[in-house]
């Protein structure tokens, strides 16, 4: 049977959606994955007969969603699809821990988000791979760490200084974000202030994708203006993080000058943010219908006026700080990630494009004001810190000319439409680009057209995964670095 | 070299000379100002737009230890309340933080934070705290880090965030607390030699926010012990919580 073939953020009738038995669902993923094409999302959904199981493969360069289903009754199991695609490693277990579906063969099926020793039984399921030998030491660290940073546990198995393995456990973020998305689901602007806190680093892009996903179950028409103003206010998100990212590279390399100079023009981004809508993150912004704050062309020109000033300033910045000889020496061949590895464990974001890995959804999935806007993808070969941090300094420069372009064109006009209720039976797909990478909303309504379920991926579910063989044959005292290139998401993953 | 002579002119001198003293741009939503006689209406319109249940009526109020600063209040209000540009909202009363209509930024200040002459001495000229995120989003912690970069520069007046408690007078508090988090954050508080201080950072902390309605929190931890001061706020600006800071050790 077919797969449904849809585009980023076409609501479909869920009735749409073909169901397949188990095993053909899982043969044709694997399938579609070996032919080149991503696995998207693999999720549960429960019903009062069991569990629905989707399976979402993104055909990246035709700009096609590819969505199947089946359904399982409590207790059934399936063979695994982690030996034949590394990519449904993690997503295997999410369904395992979420619904008991067992995937039979997968490699090592523990807790995801839950099995931390002291809080529940879970934790007897949990084991950590263990590295045996007479010289062999470990280093735990965590859950809370040396810095004001979110909380996980990573764990390495090393010989004198070098690192053979990191275990990334995580889950200590678990605020149950998918089931508050549902159980307040009649409440349009908790929703909206709930997506923003989704990872509240990423408040454009996660509050983005969500209300894209809405809308398009809605019949609202989101006006020209507030798409322009959106992009802006994406890729000032995006710019703000890169530059704080450079910023945090730079100290930890003990880099002063980089620390200190990024740090400022960080600053005045996100103060350009607040200069918009009251908030250094972009919170309010975004808006069911619409944006929250309109652009008057006086604010136009005081932001066309930053992004020139920061054109300037982080050129001559990135100048000095990637010609640095200490610099590059520990930039340099560190945390390599392969384009191999990045293809098959599907990761996403800069962090895949700096390991040679085309993919940005605003090229490949367009959405929002990038449906008329082509963005060239940047790729780095290199799959270093090196590629990972200059990756963003390119990126810094492209979205400085996206804005520069919007603004361009900013015309007079409405910036919000009142949404309408939502179909029912429906199911849409939003993916949207993020600073990190591709994040993911699938939303499905029920027959009143209330929302039954939420499905949030953050790119860090696709890249944490990357730190770990990252950091294999590197000396433990270059994890902070390799760790800050990635600057994943906790909260993201834990939802 | 030359490049890089030229980068540390351009950066200049960052730092905002008096924290105490910077006020922010008029967008900012700070200190709200209710006044109650300018909506006509049913004010359940105005308290059902909350996402965190921070409005209540009889009488008419907002509990900035609730409230994520979102504004859709101020939207449907026909002017009676107004988000101020006025950052500093710390105090050192839970209650303290519910606004009341009539009550300005001025009068609001007078009681919110008294200077202890015994935590003055203690730690009037050193405080080092220890940071704990417990489900916090990312946004309270990269402010919170922004206290202590070239702009807000908190190092200035001694307060610096550090590795371990036990170099450490005190924890700051961020995130609605999960269940997952709940014994690492007690282990932490615990691991701080007395006497210390408790600092809770953002609408989570102090209230859980907009998580309040979630069955993966713990917060029984917050019972037990004694918060000395509130800093509200969807993320508080750095200036909010260093200035709370300055006033609580007596240094403003």
């Amino acid at each position: 049977m077919s797969w449904l073939e849809v585009v980023n953020l076409q609501a479909v009738p869920v009735a749409d959606i073909p169901v397949l038995p188990m095993d053909e669902l899982r043969r044709d993923t694997i399938e579609k994955i070996r032919n080149g094409q991503r696995l998207a999302l693999f999720f549960g959904e429960r019903t009062s007969a069991g569990t629905v199981v989707y399976s979402i493969i993104a055909d990246d360069s035709a700009s096609r969603l590819h969505i199947a289903s089946s359904n399982l009754r409590d207790g059934m199991k399936f063979t695994s699809m982690t030996p034949e695609v590394s990519s449904a490693y993690l997503f295997e277990r999410e369904l395992y821990e979420e619904f008991q579906i067992e995937p039979v063969g997968h490699p090592w099926l523990k807790p995801l988000r839950h099995g931390i020793p002291g809080i529940d039984e879970r934790e007897k399921q949990y084991g950590f791979f263990r590295m045996e030998g007479e010289e062999v030491h470990e280093v735990g660290v965590g859950p809370i760490h040396a810095g004001i940073i979110e909380p996980g546990h990573f764990r390495f198995s090393c010989h004198e200084e070098k690192v053979y393995q990191l275990e990334i456990k995580l889950g200590f973020q678990h605020r149950g974000v998918e089931n508050l998305f549902v159980t307040n689901g009649s409440h349009p602007i908790y929703l909206e202030k709930l997506a923003e806190s989704v990872a509240g680093d990423t408040v454009i892009g996660h509050a983005g994708g969500f209300i894209r996903g809405i809308e398009s179950l809605s019949d609202v028409k989101v006006p020209r203006k507030a798409k322009l103003i959106r992009t802006v206010a994406l890729e000032l998100e995006r710019i703000a993080v890169h530059l704080g990212d450079l910023s945090a590279l730079s100290g930890d390399v003990a880099y002063l000058t980089g620390n200190s100079v990024f740090g400022a023009l960080r600053t005045k981004v996100i103060n350009t943010t607040m200069a918009i809508c009251g908030n250094r993150f972009g919170r309010g912004m975004m808006k069911t219908g619409g944006v929250g704050f309109d652009v008057t062309p006086d604010l136009a020109r005081k932001i066309l006026g930053m992004t020139d000033r920061l054109d300037e300033e982080a050129g001559l910045a990135a100048e000095v700080l990637f010609s640095s000889a200490s610099v590059l020496e520990r930039f340099e061949k560190t945390g390599v990630v392969s384009k191999e590895t990045a293809t098959a464990i599907g990761m996403v974001g800069p962090a895949a494009r700096a390991s040679g890995v085309a993919v940005d959804v605003r090229t490949d999935h367009p959405f929002g004001g990038f449906e008329f806007l082509p963005v060239h993808k940047l790729t780095l070969p290199g799959g270093d810190v090196f590629a990972r941090a200059y990756i963003r300094y390119v990126e810094i420069r492209q979205s400085i000319k996206i804005i520069k372009e919007q603004l361009g064109g900013l015309t007079d006009g409405e910036i919000r439409q009142t949404p309408s209720a939502l179909r029912p039976k429906s199911l849409v797909v939003s993916l949207t680009e993020g600073w990190r990478g591709e994040i993911a909303y699938i939303i499905i309504t029920d027959d009143d057209g209330k929302i039954r379920r939420v499905k949030v991926k953050d790119p860090s579910f696709n890249n944490w995964f990357a730190l770990s063989l990252a950091v294999r044959d590197e000396g433990i005292s270059d994890f902070p670095l390799c760790n800050k290139s990635f600057d994943l998401s906790y909260c993201g993953f834990d939802l | 070299m030359l490049d890089l002579f030229r980068l540390r002119m351009k950066h200049g001198n960052q730092a905002i000379p008096d924290v105490t003293s910077a006020e922010l741009m008029e967008t900012h939503r700070g200190f709200p100002v209710i006044d109650e006689s300018k909506y006509s209406g049913d004010w359940r319109k105005i308290t059902d737009v909350c996402p965190s249940g921070a409005i209540k009526m009889n009488p008419i109020s907002i509990d900035l230890g609730k409230c994520v600063f979102c504004g859709e209040c101020e939207r449907v209000s026909d002017g009676a309340i107004k988000f101020t540009n006025k950052h500093k909202t710390g105090s050192i009363e839970r209650d303290h933080l519910i606004v009341y209509s009539g009550e300005s930024h001025e009068a609001y200040r007078e009681k919110a934070i008294e200077a202890r002459k015994e935590i003055r001495r203690l730690f009037g000229h050193s405080l080092k705290l220890r940071q704990v995120s417990a489900g916090g989003c990312n946004g309270c912690e990269m402010e919170l880090n922004a206290c202590s970069n070239v702009n807000f520069d908190m190092g200035r007046f001694g307060i610096d965030f550090v590795a371990s408690p036990r170099h450490a007078d005190g924890i700051v508090i961020t995130g609605p607390i999960t269940k997952n988090m709940a014994p690492a954050l007690r282990d932490a508080y615990n691991s701080i030699g007395d006497p210390k201080i408790v600092i809770a950072v953002g609408a989570c902390a102090i209230s859980a926010g907009v998580f309040s309605g979630s069955g993966k929190l713990n917060r029984s931890f917050l019972e037990e012990i004694k918060i000395d001061l509130f800093v509200p706020g969807c993320p508080p600006h750095p200036l909010t919580f260093v200035n709370a800071v300055l006033e609580f050790i007596g240094m403003a």
